[in-house]
């Protein structure tokens, strides 16, 4: 199979979907600039003006533009710059886009690829850092992707492309330059399904996006102090892949939720409400949640450093909880 | 005016007020919940405006949309039916009043967001003019709407990219309470597409034949492919902003002063004068007021949606 980068894999499912003549890009910058973050590189000479257009700087109209023209059966693929801006058009994405569907009574769907780039650690400040992308993931008749790797992120791409909702498919900043394998036929990865990315059988680390890599490093790490974690990617966060993590916790009896968005803004608190209610019977602890720090982002490196959880802190709770309880109440 | 055309253009507003003023007695019996937003005194802006689009065309309106869904083809008893929040309604009574969706006859839907529909609008002309299609979208708001960012946003795209889309800001004086001079630094809106280089005009909105000729202009520029076009129609709710609201931020005088200008009866004496019978006339108010009357009846007996209607309507499978 061929190796690609996150970057090239995202590309090269844009080409595909653009096989379609129903389908065109729109977006800030994504032309003749080549897209704030390169992925739309080289596809306006490709495809030309029509297919690849670039817009005002004007959120709420570009997602609002997109929900209206796919009620006349064209599919534009629409790009948000990065998701903080994504909140301009918070009104269309979340009282237009998720609800036509069902206040049209079925008649209307809203097959809309709303493509935007999350994450922090690049000290770009407070505006510029947010994972914001579980405030969507809360919104009924939204579909949230957030891939890991490049062979998901073309995957779930193609995928959204197959689905009848609005999907806001946010892509990692710093995933970008990573690399993978990536099948030379395209092959979709379904909406709604995690995947076990590193089997163990002391403890679950479920996470999604760059955190993924992080747990990944985190359990390398686990193994020196004999600890064999699991790592649950869950690559879409609505709807959230509750068997996978539960048929992982059944068998670890203990579970992390590792996120890079700050602390009560994104998913983990509702993951892990739910997973209270279906899981509890086979938890031997309580599931952890580690998460961003609560606070805007500041721009200090080593505050920065300090705000977004980490591979050592991730392993240090871990180990925590294979300490007996009364060692840990000494401790 | 073709005699014909101008008799259907009398009945779509009658009927329009007809159906508002059962809607606001069914209200008042409680067989109509939520909010309910009259068009009572703007029927000419709807009734003038969409009957220069032909059945393809696209229709967006915001939560004053009964008048809008019913010129564009919705049934008497959908639309009825969906105030009722009943299965048959046009939106099979998950949308309500304020959220008319007709998909058949290309009415895309009445939305409850100052503003929200605009964009939409903006979006159906991309969809056509991106296809080819020779195609109109005609998207109403009112005169609140005029100072969202969104209103902004989709007349420069829509300029810039030289959309088939016709924005028609049915000015009736008040953002909900709050009267257009206190909310608007240039409250000509007509005046705002200047800024888009886009081609505007004030019409006057109880005169339905002048709302047709304006929006004829309009449709044709846009399906020509000259782009878009803001008309900005001069209108008075006679009723409250909902049926909530006791009016205590204009004078009764006002209102009394707008009354010479109601749509209806002025466009029943333009007709008279061209000759129409006075039995004519009234036989279409008896008709409409008959097709209203079975519509409530078929509200009331058509069954509610369920559980697994909500369930199911959340996600298209």
């Amino acid at each position: 199979m061929p190796v690609m980068t996150y970057r090239e894999a995202i590309r090269q499912g844009l080409r595909e979907l653009l096989r379609d003549p129903a389908v065109f890009l729109m977006g800030e910058d994504i032309g003749a600039y080549g897209g704030a973050f390169a992925v739309t590189k080289g596809l306006l000479d490709e495809y030309g003006e029509d297919r690849i257009r670039d817009t005002p700087i004007s959120e709420a109209v570009i997602i609002g533009a997109g929900i209206g023209a796919v009620m006349t059966g064209v599919r534009p693929i629409v790009e948000i710059m990065t998701i903080n801006f994504t909140l301009l058009a918070f009104d269309v994405i979340v009282n237009h886009a998720a609800k036509i569907y069902a206040m049209s009574g079925g008649q209307i769907p809203i097959p809309l690829i709303m493509r935007t780039v999350t994450g922090s650690g690049n000290q770009l400040g407070a505006q510029h850092s947010q994972n914001i992308e579980g405030h969507y993931a809360m919104v009924p008749g939204l579909k949230v992707v957030a891939p890991a790797t490049p062979a998901d992120a073309q995957g779930l791409l193609l995928a959204a492309y197959d689905d009848r909702n609005p999907v806001l498919f946010a892509e990692h900043f710093a995933l970008y330059n990573t690399k993978g394998e990536v099948s030379e036929a395209p092959e979709r990865v379904p909406l709604g399904k995690g995947a076990v990315v590193r089997r163990g059988a002391d403890l679950t680390l479920i996470s999604y996006s760059r955190m993924v890599n992080v747990c990944l490093e985190a359990a390398e790490m686990l193994t020196q102090r004999r600890i064999d974690a699991e790592v649950i990617d869950l690559r879409t966060l609505r709807p959230v892949d509750y068997d996978l993590i539960l048929d992982s916790l059944n068998r670890t009896h203990r579970g992390i939720v590792v996120e890079e968005a700050a602390k009560g803004t994104s998913i983990g608190g509702s993951i892990i409400g739910e997973l209270q209610e279906i899981a509890f019977h086979t938890l031997d602890m309580p599931i952890r949640w580690i998460a961003g720090e609560p606070t805007p982002m500041p721009y200090n490196r080593q505050l920065e450093r300090m705000a977004i959880p980490n591979a050592t802190v991730i392993a240090d709770a871990a180990a925590q909880m294979f300490i007996s309880p009364k060692r840990r109440a000494a401790s | 005016m073709d005699r014909e055309f101008s008799l259907r253009l009398y009945r779509q507003m009658v009927l329009i007020r007809a159906f508002e003023d059962q809607a606001a007695e069914q209200y008042g019996r409680g067989r109509i919940g939520g909010f309910l937003h009259l068009y009572i005194g703007e029927e000419a802006c709807a009734v003038g405006a969409i009957n220069t689009l032909r059945k393809e065309d696209y229709v967006v309106a915001h939560y004053r949309d009964h008048g809008h869904a019913l010129v564009k083809g919705c049934s008497t008893r959908a639309v009825m039916a969906e105030l009722f929040g009943k299965a048959t309604g046009v939106s099979r009574g998950m949308g309500g009043s304020m959220h008319l969706f007709c998909a058949n006859n290309r009415m895309m839907g009445g939305y409850a967001i100052v503003g929200g529909g605009i964009p939409i609008g903006v979006g159906l002309a991309l969809g056509i003019q991106h296809q080819g299609l020779d195609q109109v979208a005609m998207t109403f708001f009112g005169d609140g709407a005029v100072n969202e960012g969104e209103f902004h946003e989709s007349l420069n795209l829509a300029a810039l990219w030289k959309l088939p889309v016709v924005f028609v800001c049915e000015n009736n004086l008040y953002a909900m309470g709050t009267p257009l001079a206190r909310s608007s630094a240039v409250p000509e809106i007509y005046k705002r597409a200047e800024a888009y280089a886009m081609p505007s005009q004030q019409v006057d909105g109880m005169d339905v034949e002048a709302m047709y000729r304006a929006c004829s202009e309009a449709v044709e520029r846009a399906r020509r492919g000259d782009g878009p076009t803001l008309v900005e129609a001069l209108t008075y709710r006679y009723k409250g902003h909902s049926m909530a609201d006791a009016v205590s931020y204009r004078t009764r005088e006002e209102e009394r002063a707008w009354h010479p200008r109601d749509p209806i009866a002025r466009y029943a004496q333009i007709l008279r004068e061209r000759g129409v019978a006075e039995e004519e006339l009234h036989r279409i108010d008896q008709g409409v007021a008959a097709e209203v009357e079975d519509a409530v009846r078929f509200a009331e007996d058509s069954p509610d949606p369920t559980f697994e209607d909500m369930v199911r309507l959340t996600y298209a499978a």
